[in-house]
């Protein structure tokens, strides 16, 4: 356990300082995070698209006061892409000097040439490395489920050792453990061995209270009354077997775009012009166009 | 007060009332018996996560229920499904008073395999008209060549028997993609790092380019298997399909039933021997030889699963006769949706391989102009067709 770094000092003073930053968490959430940060594990954190997933990695660093470095995940990434790289055309240019200094007379020493083409100024650190050589810093993987297994493995050495080792440069290690976000859409599922060093968090979209609360503390401009319709169709929506049921930032979209257009209240008019802000599919704006009326009913 | 039924025979007998007003010992004591009587109620609980669960207990406050209540659930938890077998455990273990059932749900049952009931002694069912006098005439036919034409639907015990060893001995080779991920090859673009590597080697001479190129991948497959009452007489048999289908890519295969709701059994088919693995998916399936209502439960599929990533640009494959009560409206755009998302989308119907099939059922009706192909598969010759037309999609 990592004593030395500032933080609060139980899940209620995170919630309080995440509630700070506009972010709100419940109980759940705020233990997870809280035990992330004390125990040094990573946080797996899974639920429906837009449940606060990568906005808790956001409010986090903003609390923190540290910065938020993001990898996003996807098909085929590999270290190169998450880790660290080689400035191959500048290695190259710098090669072809040496070469030309050694034509000139000079020595063409390989093991001198060759740790200074492998020298700090060529590595090019890509997310994970610069996590760990920020502190503190919050390191979000987004959508780890899109990503290979093999990348996995390849997370878990760096996630539990908080250290990565380039065979030509050395051991680069964190100096305080960067707070770690993972997130899942569960497209597929993510192998048990990464999931067992990490804190699970199943999100779920908030109820209709928590709702309203992160209307008003987001949007403060959106006027009361249009906040809580909002939020009363939304909940409804979810219920409305939707392609998409929308999720926290539909809802936010919504009440910004209604609050745009001049919209003081949901009425059938102003939520159908708007209503591209919070249904994605045709099929789904189709539906809910015919039922606009039973849908705003309170 | 009614004590909190043990889950299984496996789990200490009883709670010794964790409650945190005891020493040390007795709280350790009970926090991690806690954690045994989750593992007996179906969350795999390993000794780590353990560990995981007292380091966080000692972070936090015990005193709290709700906090412990955390800690367990954030450290012991791997999917939703562990949190409602959590969620049960919890109260039951924690609180012995309270009046709620405890209603773990026993996962390693030494109940009756659901399965075995589909094997042996039941000649096909009432549905099938035609198999009163099957037995005597195929007892006789056990070579392999005349097995593997025959339907599925109508062996006798001991040629199910003897498809069992035959099955475990297909060899499905799963599709192949291309991958974004690079590997050394002869041809392809220029790989800056090996190149700068044999240079550094020739006294930084670049002789030869070194190159790399994409590699190909195994492509996902999903197989979904109706178990209704219809399609009965294959259960059985496409199970143990399923089984060698997974056990041969777990990583790229999943596996669900369709019956009056969605199951995935991809889990269960993982392990390794064949007969626990259907017990286990056995188990898993609440719906065995039920109605079907394969509309919505393909659309269960297509929204929970389907559209996340499980199906997309995936080979799909649907075993069911397409039988719908009601209305096939949900059927055919659901099976539209999937198509969309799908790489290729394969429907096998047991009953599309007999004399006189013709596709008029409402439900393959409505499916039919959305399917890549429309396969037999009654048999295990058409079962390995169906390999050979998933391994070139």
């Amino acid at each position: 356990m990592n004593d030395s770094a500032p933080g609060p000092g139980s899940p209620a003073e995170l919630a309080d300082a995440l509630r700070a930053t506009g972010y709100l968490a419940d109980d759940g959430l705020a233990t997870a995070t809280y035990l992330a940060m004390r125990m040094n594990r990573p946080l797996f954190c899974e639920g429906e698209p837009g449940t606060g997933k990568t906005a808790l990695a956001q409010a986090l660093a903003q609390t923190l006061d540290a910065p938020l470095i993001r990898l996003q995940c996807h098909d085929g990434i590999d270290a190169g892409q998450a880790l660290y790289d080689w400035d191959f055309p500048r290695q190259l240019l710098h090669l072809r000097t040496l070469e030309a200094a050694s034509g000139r007379g000079g020595e063409f020493d390989a093991d001198a040439v060759e740790s200074s083409l492998y020298d700090e100024r060529f590595l090019l650190a890509r997310p994970i490395l610069q996590a760990l050589r920020t502190s503190p810093s919050v390191l979000l993987i987004d959508e780890i489920d899109r990503a290979d297994d093999e990348f996995e493995a390849f997370l878990l050495e760096v996630l539990t050792e908080h250290a990565v080792t380039i065979p030509e440069f050395g051991e680069v290690r964190a100096a305080t453990p960067p707070v770690v976000v993972l997130t899942s859409n569960r497209t597929r599922e993510v192998h048990d061995a990464l999931k067992r060093r990490c804190l699970y968090l199943w999100l779920e979209h908030p109820g209709i209270e928590r709702e309203i609360e992160i209307l008003h503390s987001r949007l403060p401009d959106v006027p009361e009354r249009l906040a809580a319709s909002v939020a009363r169709a939304v909940q409804k929506l979810r219920h409305a077997d939707l392609i998409k049921p929308p999720g926290v930032a539909e809802t936010l979209d919504w009440a910004r775009a209604l609050h745009l257009i001049g919209a003081r209240h949901l009425d059938p008019e102003s939520a159908a012009r708007t209503l591209g802000a919070v249904l994605k599919y045709r099929e789904d704006a189709d539906r809910v166009h015919k039922q606009l009326d039973t849908l705003l009913a309170s | 007060m009614t004590p909190p039924r043990s889950p299984s025979p496996a789990a200490p007998p009883r709670a010794p009332a964790a409650e945190p007003t005891g020493s040390v010992d007795e709280l350790l004591t009970g926090l991690v018996g806690f954690t045994e009587v989750l593992r007996a109620a179906g969350v795999p609980v390993t000794q780590d996560r353990v560990t995981a669960f007292l380091q966080a207990c000692d972070t936090l406050d015990v005193t709290d229920r709700e906090q412990t209540y955390w800690a367990g659930r954030l450290t012991l938890c791997a999917d939703p499904d562990d949190i409602v077998r959590y969620d049960l455990a919890f109260p039951s273990w924690f609180e012995p008073t309270s009046n709620r059932p405890a209603s773990n749900r026993d996962d390693r049952p030494p109940a009756p395999p659901k399965l075995a009931a589909l094997l042996p002694g039941r000649e096909g069912g009432e549905d099938e008209s035609d198999d009163a006098d099957g037995p005597q005439i195929k007892a006789a036919a056990t070579g392999a060549e005349i097995l593997r034409n025959r339907d599925l639907g109508e062996l006798s015990p001991a040629e199910r028997e003897h498809l069992r060893r035959l099955m475990t001995l297909l060899r499905p080779e799963p599709p192949t993609r291309p991958s974004r991920r690079r590997r050394r090859h002869r041809h392809g673009e220029a790989d800056p790092q090996r190149t700068l590597r044999a240079a550094l080697r020739n006294q930084g001479e670049i002789f030869r380019l070194s190159r790399r190129d994409t590699s190909r991948r195994p492509r996902k497959v999903v197989l979904l298997i109706d178990v209704s009452g219809s399609m009965e007489p294959y259960a059985d048999a496409l199970m143990r399909f399923a089984h060698v289908v997974v056990r041969r890519s777990p990583r790229s295969v999943e596996a669900f039933t369709l019956g009056t709701r969605l199951t995935r059994i991809t889990r269960e088919l993982r392990q390794r021997d064949p007969e626990r693995a259907l017990r286990a998916a056995g188990a898993a399936i609440p719906d065995w030889s039920g109605g079907t209502r394969l509309g919505e439960v393909l659309q269960a599929f297509v929204d929970r699963w389907g559209r996340r990533g499980a199906a997309r640009r995936a080979v799909v494959v649907v075993f069911s006769d397409g039988w719908e009560r009601g209305e096939t409206e949900l059927l055919g755009t659901q099976v539209e949706q999937l198509s969309r998302l799908a790489h290729r989308l394969v429907w096998v119907n047991p009953h599309a391989g007999k004399d006189g099939y013709a596709p008029v059922q409402g439900g393959i009706v409505a499916a039919l102009p959305h399917l890549d192909d429309l396969l037999a598969g009654h048999s295990l010759d058409t079962l390995e067709e169906l390999l050979e037309v998933v391994r070139n999609a």
